[in-house]
This record gives C-alpha cells, sequence and structure tokens, in this order.
C-alpha cells in the first residue's frame, strides 16, 4: 500500500524520491523544459550521489524509494546504463528493499533492460504525445518505434519471468509493478477520442498497468504549442482519469464514450453521466435484479455502492431508504434506477432537461469554473 | 471499577463484571477517575490469566476483524470507550452467531467507527515519523499521536529498519519504543533540561542530519506546481495538526 509522507501545495502526494539523473539533453522537443534549444543551468548526479541520498531520505522514513529518470546524454544507452547503475547499487550493496521505478529510455537496447528489471519494481517509457503527427511536430527527432521498443522488451520479459516462476520457485523477479506510461494533455491539439483510444491500445497491447495523463504546462512561447499564460487544463484532466476508471473498473468500452460522433468528453459532467443521457433507453434499472454489469452504468453508483448493494440485496429487498443509507448519490441516481417502492422519478424527461436538472441541483467542485455554461439552463 | 489504563486491566475488569455477576458498571482508567456520588468504587488489579480467559472466551464469537476492531477502539482511550466496548463484549458473548458487522446495534456501529479512527491514525504516523540520526547512531523520532497507535506501528518499522537502531517516542503519553537491532522495548527517557524536541541540535544529532533536513526541504519545495494549487485539496491530505512533524512546512530556521 502506498504511504504518502507528504503532500504538495497542488494535493499530489509525496512519496518517492523523483528526480532526473542530469538534466542535459541531446533532443530538442518543444514541449519539455529541458530540451537541448533551452538555454538553463545544466547539472548531473554521479551514480553514487543518488545512491546516497536515496538510502539516506529512506532511512529517515522521507520516502518510500525512488523514481528515477534523466535528459538523454550522449546516448539512450549511455544514459540507461547509468540509471541501471543505481538500481543495482541500491539493490544489491546497500540492500535496499524500498521501490524503485526507472524510466526507460527510448531506443534503450534489450540486454540493458533485461537488467534494469532485475532491480526496479516498475519501468515505463512515456509516449507524451498521443500521435504520430503530433509527435513529428514537437519531437522531430524521436519515433515512435523507439518509445514501443522497450515496452515490448519489457512485456516479454514479464510473461517469461511469470511463466518460469510456475516452474521454478526462486526465479529472480522482473519488474514486479509492471509498466506504465504517460500523455500530455492539450500540447498538441489531440481529441479526447484520440487520447483514450491510444491508451486502451497501449493497456491491450503492453499489459500496461496504469496510463497517466498529464495536463500541458505551457513553458515556452514556441508557436508550435499553447503560449505561457494559456491555463493547465485540470478538468479536461480529471475527465480523462474519470473515462480510464470507466474503461479499467466500470466495464466500459472506450467505443462506448468516444468514438467519431462523441470526440470530446462533455467538461460540465462525468463521463458516465453522460453516456446514460445518449443512451436512457437501457434505464430504469431495477436495483433489486439488475446484474454487476448495468447497476456500474448508473450514475451515481461507484463500485463500492454496487457491491454493498448486491451484498445487502442476500438479506432483503432494497428500498429507497436502503439505497440511500448506503452513501449513493441520489440527487443522480434517482433518475435513473427503480426501487419498487417509490414511483419511477423520470417522468419522460428529455436527456437535455435530466442534464439541466442534475445540473441546478448539485454542487459540483467546478461551479466557479463552468458558471457560464450553468447560466444557459438557469 | 478503576483499572491502571492496560488493556489486560481493562480485560481483567470484564473478568469481574461476569464473575461477580455485576451489572450498572462504569469502567474507567485510573487517571481518568472522577468520584462520584453513586454506586461503590472498586479498584481492579491487572491479573493476566483472567485477562487471557476472557480473550480467548472472545476469540470464539468473534472474528479476528473484530478482535483487532476491539483492540483499535481500546487505544483511542476516548473517555467512556469501555462502556461501549463492555457493552459490545457481552453481546458478542451471548450471541451464537458473529454480531461484528451487525452495525444497527449502537456498540457495534461505535466500536467500528472508533476502530477506523484509530486506524487512520496510525497509517498516518507511518507516513509522517520522520527519522533523526542521533549522536549514538539511533534513529530518533517523536510523535503527538491522537490515540496511543505505538504499539500497532511497531511491527511496520521493524521490519522495514530491521538494520538500524531506532526510537520512536510518544511526547504526549511519556513512553517509547526502541529497537536494539534484535527485539522492540517500551521505554521512558528523562530528557536533559536543554533539549527540545523540535529543534536539531548539534548537542544531540549528528552533524549530517541538519544537512538532509535542508536537501529535504529543497527538494520538497521543487517538487511543488505552483501553476497546479490546490489547498483544499492539499489541507484534506495533510490537516494543519500534522504540519509540526514536517519539516517542510516549518517557517525556515
Amino acid at each position: 500500500m502506498g504511504i504518502c509522507h507528504s503532500y504538495t501545495e497542488d494535493g499530489r502526494c509525496v512519496s518517492l524520491l523523483k528526480i532526473l539523473l542530469t538534466n542535459y539533453c541531446i533532443f530538442d522537443c518543444a514541449y519539455c523544459v529541458t530540451r537541448k534549444s533551452n538555454d538553463i543551468k545544466r547539472a548531473a548526479f554521479q551514480v553514487q550521489e543518488v545512491v546516497d541520498l536515496t538510502i539516506n531520505f529512506y532511512r529517515r522514513n522521507y520516502i518510500e524509494g525512488l523514481f528515477l529518470s534523466s535528459g538523454i546524454f550522449k546516448s539512450a544507452d549511455y544514459t540507461m546504463e547509468r540509471l541501471v547503475a543505481v538500481a543495482r547499487k541500491l539493490r544489491l550493496e546497500e540492500n535496499f528493499n524500498g521501490y524503485i521505478h526507472l524510466k526507460s529510455i527510448p531506443g534503450a537496447s534489450d540486454e540493458l533492460m533485461k537488467e534494469a528489471g532485475l532491480y526496479a519494481d516498475r519501468l515505463s517509457v512515456n509516449i507524451e504525445i498521443p500521435t504520430k503527427e503530433g509527435l513529428a511536430l514537437l519531437a522531430p527527432e524521436k519515433k515512435r518505434e523507439d518509445f514501443i521498443k522497450p515496452m515490448v522488451k519489457v512485456k516479454n520479459e514479464i510473461i517469461q519471468y511469470k511463466s518460469e516462476k510456475n516452474i521454478i520457485k526462486s526465479t529472480p523477479k522482473f519488474a514486479p509493478a509492471g509498466q506504465s506510461t504517460q500523455m500530455i494533455i492539450g500540447a498538441s491539439g489531440e481529441s479526447d477520442q484520440q487520447i483514450m483510444w491510444t491508451s486502451n491500445y497501449f493497456y491491450k497491447k503492453f499489459n500496461l498497468k496504469r496510463v497517466y495523463y498529464s495536463g500541458y504546462i505551457p513553458i515556452s512561447y514556441d508557436t508550435r504549442l499553447p503560449q505561457i499564460g494559456t491555463d493547465v487544463p485540470m478538468l479536461r484532466e480529471n475527465r480523462l482519469y474519470q473515462t480510464d476508471w470507466l474503461m479499467r473498473f466500470y466495464g466500459f468500452e472506450v467505443e462506448e464514450i468516444l468514438n467519431n460522433d462523441n470526440q470530446n468528453l462533455d467538461l460540465d459532467i462525468d463521463p458516465k453521466l453522460s453516456w446514460a443521457l445518449r443512451n436512457l433507453d437501457q434505464f430504469p434499472v431495477d436495483v433489486n435484479k439488475a446484474d454487476k454489469r448495468m447497476l456500474a452504468r448508473v450514475p451515481g453508483l461507484g463500485m463500492k455502492s454496487v457491491y454493498k448493494i448486491i451484498e445487502a440485496r442476500r438479506f432483503r429487498r432494497l428500498n429507497w431508504d436502503h439505497v440511500q443509507r448506503l452513501g449513493v448519490a441520489l440527487n443522480r441516481a434517482k433518475y435513473f434506477l427503480e426501487c419498487g417502492s417509490r414511483e419511477y422519478e423520470r417522468r419522460d424527461l428529455t436527456g437535455i432537461q435530466l442534464k439541466s436538472l442534475i445540473l441546478q441541483n448539485s454542487n459540483s467542485k467546478y461551479r466557479r469554473a463552468l458558471s457560464p455554461q450553468l447560466n444557459l439552463f438557469g | 471499577m478503576i483499572y491502571d489504563g492496560s488493556f489486560d486491566g481493562f480485560l481483567s475488569c470484564v473478568f469481574e463484571v461476569y464473575n461477580l455477576k455485576l451489572h450498572q458498571v462504569k469502567i474507567v482508567r485510573s487517571n481518568h477517575f472522577q468520584q462520584s456520588f453513586f454506586g461503590a468504587n472498586l479498584e481492579i488489579s491487572v491479573d493476566s490469566h483472567k485477562a487471557d480467559r476472557v480473550w480467548s472466551a472472545l476469540k470464539k464469537k468473534v472474528s479476528a476483524k473484530g478482535q483487532s476492531r476491539l483492540y483499535y477502539a481500546f487505544l483511542s482511550e476516548i473517555p467512556q470507550i469501555e462502556d461501549h466496548l463492555l457493552k459490545y463484549i457481552q453481546y458478542a458473548l451471548k450471541s451464537d452467531s458473529p454480531i461484528d458487522t451487525d452495525f444497527t446495534n449502537e456498540n457495534v456501529l461505535k466500536v467500528s467507527q472508533v476502530a477506523k479512527s484509530v486506524g487512520r491514525e496510525k497509517h498516518r504516523m507511518e507516513a509522517f515519523v520522520r527519522f533523526r540520526l542521533s549522536k549514538d547512531h539511533v534513529y530518533f523520532a517523536t510523535i503527538t499521536p491522537d490515540f496511543d497507535v505505538l504499539p500497532l506501528i511497531t511491527k511496520h518499522f521493524r521490519s522495514r529498519y530491521a538494520d538500524q537502531k531506532w526510537m520512536i517516542y510518544d511526547l504526549a503519553r511519556n513512553y517509547g519504543i526502541y529497537y536494539d537491532l534484535e527485539k522492540v522495548d517500551k521505554v521512558t527517557l528523562d530528557f536533559p533540561a536543554s533539549f527540545d524536541p523540535v529543534k536539531t541540535t548539534e548537542e544531540f544529532f549528528s552533524g549530517e542530519e541538519l544537512e538532509f533536513q535542508i536537501l529535504w526541504r529543497d527538494y520538497f519545495s521543487s517538487t511543488n506546481i505552483p501553476s497546479r494549487r490546490n489547498l483544499k485539496l492539499h489541507l484534506q491530505h495533510v490537516p494543519k495538526r500534522y504540519w509540526k512533524y514536517l519539516s517542510e512546512k516549518q517557517p525556515n530556521g
């Protein structure tokens, strides 16, 4: 279980020592603060310095472990060698049992990736730009194949480890926490459909544990990118994470939420409510009879509530009182659920009318950001 | 009934409630005790055999989770928690089937809620304990938890830091746990007059200690992203009463 030893002022958990081995880089990706053409101070850690910092912070309970990335210095292999050296020293010389997350440098050799997995818990490589066109525009020196190469190697090593483990118990572990990746949101003019279809492809093809979505923070006056002063797309980022959750935990296929007719997510309501309003023919759902899959699709029902409902159903027939006490968000759910004991709430309202009703009666934390739109319905 | 404040002491009281067939009992720790006009006072001494008998009887009727909830709730030291615990135990012992998920019973519900709060504080302590290397090579930390969680965090730190001597001291309850590379013991310290637990001075701590704190503070301030500031969320995660643990939240100096 992750332990957050501190929290940043933007609410993120600080659990690891997350650093670059060096911010020197031979590449010039437009969206990156450490791109070659940017005039900033450059510095580099020595391998032993990173090891010492990690061990001393760990012993004081400041961190759970190390997250080590780097700019690319000299070559992908030269850089990756040093990352692996840090991990190797920590494990073999210092007997470090904490968490190590290493970045896979795009283009790194298979041999280095194989060794990295022996020492790291998680390996990741950030594809950053969701589309080939976007990548060609913003980081023309990089190719999609370079990102894929270490992902393929790690995926195959994990598969091999799992099959060998069944036969030989003492098989050394390989990247037990799997792989992940990240995409930048809002740097290359991409649609939500492009982002989530890419995400879905990577989850399925490489068995990733997580895909992260990071709102672009403008750092230059380069005309290929949003200018400094543009807001960070935090709300859009939140909606994308909600979609990611729907794909992984709620049994949705990505095409149900984002497709050619719906290329971008609504900002003012969550993606599940959005889907429900477009599919009113699937409702109401009977809380006492519906299966897990359909219960999970009711707006206002999280997976925890779904399980509580299924458990409680064993003992008694549920009425609205029970449902409310279980902690369901009734201000939304009541239009999509039926409960036997009270009249069904929808009363032949259209999708647009329902959306307006729900928004008027909710206390979204984004209310201030969205207020111009809300007044249209008010 | 007045007892010494230990869990075995509490269980000894429970034993006597059944042994002497008492009704209308209040079990109070000696440092919470206030004279009342009604009823007689009975001082109960700790008896580990009696305590064991109660606990063995309970183990047959209460799930492992329920047992742990009882212990966690006890460590909360909330006034009158003993009354809820006693009623929970009486309910459990007289029922044929397990009652630990019967949340319609107010005592079961209360014990579960209090246990949850204690669990959260335990988790927070595992996160916010910060060690400082003392001159005699002991990693030393001080805490002032809302509840008596030292017994609950012992196992975590023992397995995590098996190769370093460490001590965690509860300043409010004036006792601590000390690991000497083999076992963990309860200790009480008499601090010298010049010792201020909050400050890191060269008198008691190793030379590099302050340097690592400065490094940590530098690291922490550089991870902050001003354009994503969200103080409401930040406070939700780290309520102000925990800021004293976090050196990065201290004013500089």
